[in-house]
């Protein structure tokens, strides 16, 4: 490890306090703000059970279950774009940009259209991340198989999502018009990316998806620093490649798939934050993952109050607030690889 | 067979010669299938023989003619586009939906539906090209701005990255506005509703257009060659270039500004060409255009039957018979890519 990058994993307390801090300080003026304006001490009030039943109403059943939602899917999202770019060494691996996103997303649609009325509303909640998942391991499946030609060339495999993002995307457009109005609303909604109607079943849904996935991924960190050598390398130090990687991969797609079902697509994100990580913490995959879980979180938080908030009573869907911020730094990473 | 095509001057004529059969008979069909069938002969007499009094003939004069027509212009003029694209760019991925340049026509005509609602046809077209030439032009910085210059590949996301940032722009205008519907069209492409008026502007747009692009079709045959080749030759290769992509903008413009974002069809059909018809781009233009017509009006046709009595966008049409050929693209382009 050269000396620069031990500077920077000494850093990972400090950068770790430094975040939590500022989601603790997001988490206040999140709760605070909106259509009505609590202010932080009545926030605290509210929090400690003195409130008035209005600001309670406001606090623990619309604006507390969102704003943990947001930092879910944020997270689960950084961490699935982390590990998808160590496994195919590619700098631009994301599940959006994959069509990972889109494929889960076209798999919920299909619920919405034929299976959620047949069963009950809560319960739903429950299943949409199984057809997430469904769906998210189908595209990831059809890019793996269409992008192997005697090994997957990262290059080939983000043109192949490209390709699959777009298919998905006309499947999609196609079956939502056959849709009843209702039905309709809901699948565009959550398409542009969309945590508005939160509530603390999402939350549960999604959580232990979260719970389980994210330390699973962080035990495995050591296997994502060595591939990112090389595979010629990383079976030289005794890693059995394909089989971790698909393993890996699936952890990934899970991911995805668990964040897309209860945030709907957002895009970029599991790209930008990955790299941001990289550029403070260094290289090891052990302080990554940690960092951009919590940067992943904290970015979403932002962008969903920024959503709600610069152009009330419009609110701007989540994922358009994310591309809009991270679309730039993507171009900029762009013209900087090689 | 095809280096036999590739070589005769006959048989290209030949090929263009069914072409046109081909999409004379679609548009046949085009004219005369639709929410009312109507009858082929029915269709002879309303466009020989009008008679203002049968509801019929109204039909196939104000709604099914111009509409079919609008189809073949808006197909010839993506493929046209992209044919000249990847002429320029020596790039097998360049066109006008993957490089973001339909998202950008649209994000101009969501603005200017938002700030100015009472602009005229000409004025969205104006505003169409602009959009249209705002993501060329900042595709093409990316592209210039970059270490390792433009491959394939950086093309492609650059135009992913720049296509989703207009777009996403443009969904926060249109809610604001509440213009969703209208860009939702714009977004998914569809060839309902067009008129007469819409027709004039392709057309205009579709003469200026063409004509420049045949005019630099002999210097995109050289310039393929190789720049320096080119440039060896006394090809003055930046003047091509922007005459190029003045094609690129009025071409896209306008189809986007009549027929909204139809993607793939600009990717596939010059490599279509290319393959049947051999290297020369004073023909590949032509026969480009004929078969981006013909595909444009076959999938309209399909978009109003699979969801009969609903319409299908025709975007998603294009897009799914374009995502296999793209795919294939992907595969053998870059496999022989360094990482």
């Amino acid at each position: 490890m050269t000396k620069e990058n031990k500077r920077k994993a000494s850093r990972f307390p400090g950068i770790m306090i430094l975040l939590l801090l500022l989601i603790v300080l997001m988490f206040f003026i999140t709760l605070g703000t909106g259509v009505i304006t609590i202010s932080p001490s009545d926030v605290i009030r509210t929090i400690l059970g003195n409130g008035t039943d209005r600001q309670e109403l406001v606090l623990f059943d619309i604006r507390l279950p969102r704003i943990i939602l947001a930092f879910l899917v944020g997270t689960g999202l950084a961490v699935s774009g982390v590990i998808l770019q160590g496994i195919t060494q590619n700098d631009l691996a994301e599940p959006g940009i994959l069509g990972i996103n889109t494929g889960a997303g076209f798999a919920v649609v299909l619920f919405i259209f034929f299976i959620q009325d047949s069963i009950g509303g809560v319960f739903s909640v429950f299943i949409m991340p199984l057809f997430a998942l469904a769906g998210a391991l189908l595209a990831a499946f059809l890019i793996y198989i269409l992008a192997w030609k005697n090994g997957v060339n990262p290059i080939r495999l983000v043109l192949v999502g490209i390709g699959i993002n777009a298919g998905f995307s006309a499947a999609l457009a196609i079956l939502q018009l056959k849709m009843n109005p209702q039905d309709f609303r809901q699948a565009t909604v959550w398409l542009s990316g969309d945590i508005w109607s939160a509530d603390w079943t999402f939350v549960l849904a999604l959580l232990p998806w979260i719970l389980i996935l994210v330390p699973l991924a962080l035990q495995k960190s050591n296997i994502l620093n060595v591939l990112r050598l090389g595979d010629d390398i990383a079976a030289g130090l005794g890693v059995k490649v394909e089989r971790d990687r698909r393993l890996l991969l699936i952890i990934a797609v899970s991911l995805a798939g668990a964040s897309v079902a209860a945030g709907g697509a957002i895009t970029f994100l599991g790209l930008v934050i990955p790299h941001i990580a990289r550029k403070v913490i260094g290289p090891l995959h052990h302080y990554i993952i940690p960092v951009s879980a919590l940067m992943g979180g904290l970015l979403l938080m932002v962008s969903d109050t920024i959503g709600r908030n610069v152009m009330t009573p419009t609110e701007i869907p989540v994922g358009i607030v994310v591309a809009i911020l991270s679309a730039p730094y993507f171009v900029y990473l762009l013209m900087k690889e090689n | 067979m095809l280096s036999l095509i590739h070589r005769s001057k006959t048989l290209k004529l030949i090929i263009v010669l069914l072409a046109v059969i081909a999409l004379v008979l679609s548009l046949g069909f085009s004219i005369s299938f639709g929410a009312a069938d109507i009858h082929l002969s029915t269709v002879w007499q309303a466009i020989f023989n009008f008679n203002e009094d049968l509801s019929s003939h109204q039909v196939v004069q104000e709604l099914r003619l111009p509409r079919a027509f609008a189809a073949v212009m808006a197909g010839a003029f993506l493929s046209v586009s992209g044919a000249v694209m990847q002429g320029l760019t020596r790039n097998p991925l360049a066109s006008p939906s993957i490089m973001g340049v339909t998202d950008g026509a649209a994000f101009a005509l969501v603005l200017v539906m938002a700030f100015l609602p009472g602009v005229t046809n000409l004025g969205m077209t104006m505003a169409s090209f602009a959009g249209a030439g705002i993501a060329v032009v900042l595709v093409f910085m990316i592209g210039s701005f970059s270490t390792g210059g433009l491959t394939p590949v950086k093309l492609a996301l650059a135009g992913v990255a720049i296509g989703t940032l207009l777009s996403s722009v443009s969904s926060v205008i249109a809610l604001h506005f509440q213009l969703e519907k209208q860009l939702g069209f714009w977004l998914a492409g569809g060839l309902a509703g067009t008129d007469w008026a819409s027709n004039q502007i392709l057309l205009i747009s579709g003469i200026i257009g063409m004509f420049v692009a045949l005019t630099i079709a002999k210097s995109i045959t050289v310039l393929n060659l190789g720049e320096d080749v080119a440039a060896g030759l006394g090809q003055n290769n930046i003047l091509i270039k922007i005459m190029g992509i003045l094609t690129v903008l009025i071409l896209t413009g306008a189809a986007v500004s009549v027929a909204g974002a139809v993607g793939f069809i600009g990717l596939i059909v010059p490599h279509m060409t290319r393959f049947i018809i051999g290297t020369d781009y004073r023909w590949i233009i032509p026969v480009s255009a004929l078969f981006g017509a013909l595909l444009l009006v076959l999938s309209d046709v399909v978009s109003r039957f699979v969801n009969a009595p609903y319409e299908t966008p025709v975007g998603a049409i294009t897009s799914l018979i374009g995502v296999p050929f793209f795919l294939y693209l992907a595969r053998g382009s870059s496999g022989s890519d360094k990482k």
